[in-house]
């Protein structure tokens, strides 16, 4: 009785999956379909199939665009630097917040709370807030429209993150083994180097990801802080012109998201369990 | 250190920790404890202080001048003018009003969905690992890419939602949906909706996940419908993670911009408060305005936050440290 009520509520389950799984993979086969699409079929609904969805004929010119055509100019710096500056983001961050989380789960000290607390009220700041001073500031200190400029913001973004969600992971493992270590002789810094940091690699790998995906996702400081040169993708997405100024750059800046959007999919695809992870252990007790 | 005997912070000592004896001195192990903690943590929490209290400080400045940028001799000090400014003009209340429609929306909605979300996930057998990992995707992708993809999906000429959706009255080939408000917002906000979503399920699942079965099958044996059983055990006793998660996500929502930006970059009264602080900072360069609205958002926020945390009592920092 009981196991033919799990078999049939297992199904209606699986039945309601599939408008999820719809609902969420639409958006990403339109975006690759626009992306494929050649200029001709982005005008005109006869050149497309399944109501204006997928292109008939499949084209590549939106890919030559971006990456040898006239669009390169803008997508290949940007996407360069929306690499070096979330890369920087990341790495500064998560190796300050390795440190920090470690102190904040394993060591007596007064203050933790304090910065766990404000960890969180940084990341709930409205981005714009910061925006408006540091326009003003970055243009007569030079910082505007540099590298460096957008890296220390970002930071405001990373950090908090960092901190918080590798709190969490550092507060389940098993520090027993550290003890032990400790009682064998080792030092509070060896037992940390020896023993801490092989047990907390994963936490700290996951960490980078979600970390990484917060700094590949930012739009305002790129628009606000840069105006040529350090522009990232998201950016460069929304001043994306045609191949001449009369022609609409939809079929770029959908290859363009196409190919920024690669590298984050493949990431989920791979860590999924540890991205839930900690995305979840950060904000739920447990 | 050795001036403060006793450790300010009693909840720092967690239960597995060896109970340290309080005496008028500090151990020599503790105090060494001490240092090396504030060490390790200070680099990380000063450049985040650094990071955002500056210009955090720096904007409650400048909102007391009128300055424009192409115009730095006249900079002077009007103290509160902006803000009486911006809080008399129905442009700014217009935004507020947009930002506070745009959050109810998107958090209503994206927490039915992605209550229903969590639940299958959390019994699902066929396809479990499948579902996890797709309805994870829109949280990595992008915000300016979901933007764009839904606003090429609704355009007249490029998309496919009014050749998918003619059959519904007042839906054809020429609907124009981003012509007038209610339009625009819906797309705005179901754009929002289908990129957030997952992490509001997420947060849910790990509430779910956290619930003693048995007293859900104690409920169902005593002949409680599916209603009931929702109603009474499992939303009551997963109540933490649908706050934290509904303070999480109101205070993101509140902060909308990227999908405005894109979508009608603020036309037809769509303006959030970030697009209208964006708008006088850069487009206007009036940095004085700029930041009194900036600072008004922040006001805003933490509003928000102290809300959740006083009256629905969301305990955020709970069984940490």
């Amino acid at each position: 009785m009981a196991l033919r009520d799990d078999v049939k509520g297992t199904g209606t389950y699986s039945l309601i999956a599939i408008p999820i799984m719809i609902w969420t993979i639409i958006p990403l086969l339109w975006t690759l379909a626009l992306s494929l699409k050649s200029t001709d079929a982005l005008a005109s609904a006869d050149a497309n199939i399944l109501g204006n969805f997928w292109p008939r004929q499949v084209s590549w010119e939106n890919y030559q665009l971006i990456f040898t055509g006239g669009a390169s100019e803008l997508f290949l710096p940007a996407l360069r630097n929306s690499i070096v500056v979330c890369l920087s983001a990341t790495v500064i961050s998560v190796v300050l917040a390795t440190f920090c989380a470690y102190a904040i789960a394993r060591l007596q000290f007064p203050g933790k709370r304090m910065i766990l607390t404000t960890a969180l009220g940084v990341s709930f700041f409205p981005v714009i807030a910061m925006v408006t001073p540091l326009f003003d500031v970055w243009r007569n200190i030079g910082l505007f429209d540099t590298i460096p400029g957008l890296i220390i913001p970002y930071l405001s973004l990373t950090l908090p993150l960092s901190i918080w969600i590798l709190a969490a992971f550092f507060q389940q493992i098993p520090w027993e083994m550290e003890q032990a270590a400790q009682v064998d002789g080792a030092t509070t810094w060896q037992a940390f180097r020896k023993v801490i940091v092989p047990l907390a690699a994963p936490g700290v790998f996951t960490t980078g990801i979600i970390t990484f995906f917060t700094a590949w996702n930012d739009f305002v400081f790129a628009i606000s802080l840069t105006s040529d040169r350090a522009r990232t993708v998201p950016a460069a997405l929304a001043f994306f012109t045609g191949a001449s100024q009369f022609e609409q750059p939809t079929g770029g800046i959908m290859a363009a998201a196409v190919v920024v959007t690669i590298p984050v999919v493949i990431l989920v695809l791979i860590f999924q369990r540890r991205i839930v992870a900690g995305l979840t252990s950060g904000a739920v007790k447990g | 250190m050795s001036a403060t005997p006793v450790d300010t912070d009693p909840s720092a000592h967690s239960a597995m920790e060896p109970h340290r004896p309080r005496g008028s001195h500090l151990s020599d192990r503790s105090r060494a404890e001490r240092n090396l903690g504030w060490r390790l943590a200070m680099p990380a929490f000063v450049i985040m202080v650094a990071v955002t209290g500056y210009p955090i400080l720096q904007a409650i400045w400048n909102s007391f001048f009128a300055y424009r940028l192409t115009d730095p001799e006249n900079r002077h000090f009007t103290f509160l003018n902006n803000y009486a400014v911006a809080l008399s003009d129905p442009i700014f209340w217009q935004a507020t009003g947009v930002t506070a429609l745009i959050t109810v929306i998107t958090v209503v909605v994206e927490f039915v969905l992605g209550m229903i979300i969590a639940m299958v996930m959390h019994k699902i057998v066929i396809p479990r690992r499948t579902l996890r990992t797709l309805v994870l995707i829109p949280y990595a992708i992008i915000t300016v890419v979901s933007a764009f993809s839904w606003f090429f999906a609704f355009r007249t000429d490029t998309g496919y939602i009014n050749h998918w959706f003619a059959w519904l009255p007042g839906i054809d080939a020429g609907t124009d949906w981003f012509g007038g408000f209610w339009g625009s917002i819906f797309v705005i906000c179901l754009s929002e909706i289908w990129k957030t979503t997952p992490f509001m399920s997420l947060l849910l699942l790990a509430g779910l996940a956290q619930i003693d079965t048995s007293m859900e099958e104690a409920a169902e044996v005593d002949g409680a419908t599916y209603w009931q059983r929702l109603t009474r055990v499992i939303l009551p006793n997963m109540k933490a993670a649908i706050m934290v998660a509904l303070l999480f996500r109101t205070l993101d929502a509140f902060r909308i911009f990227d999908n405005i930006f894109i979508m009608t970059g603020g036309a037809n009264g769509t303006s959030s408060l970030s697009v209208l602080t964006y708008n006088q900072t850069i487009d206007r360069v009036e940095i004085g305005m700029g930041s009194a609205l900036a600072v008004l958002l922040f006001l805003f926020v933490l509003l928000i936050a102290w809300l959740f945390v006083r009256v629905f009592k969301v305990d955020l920092a709970g069984g940490r440290s």
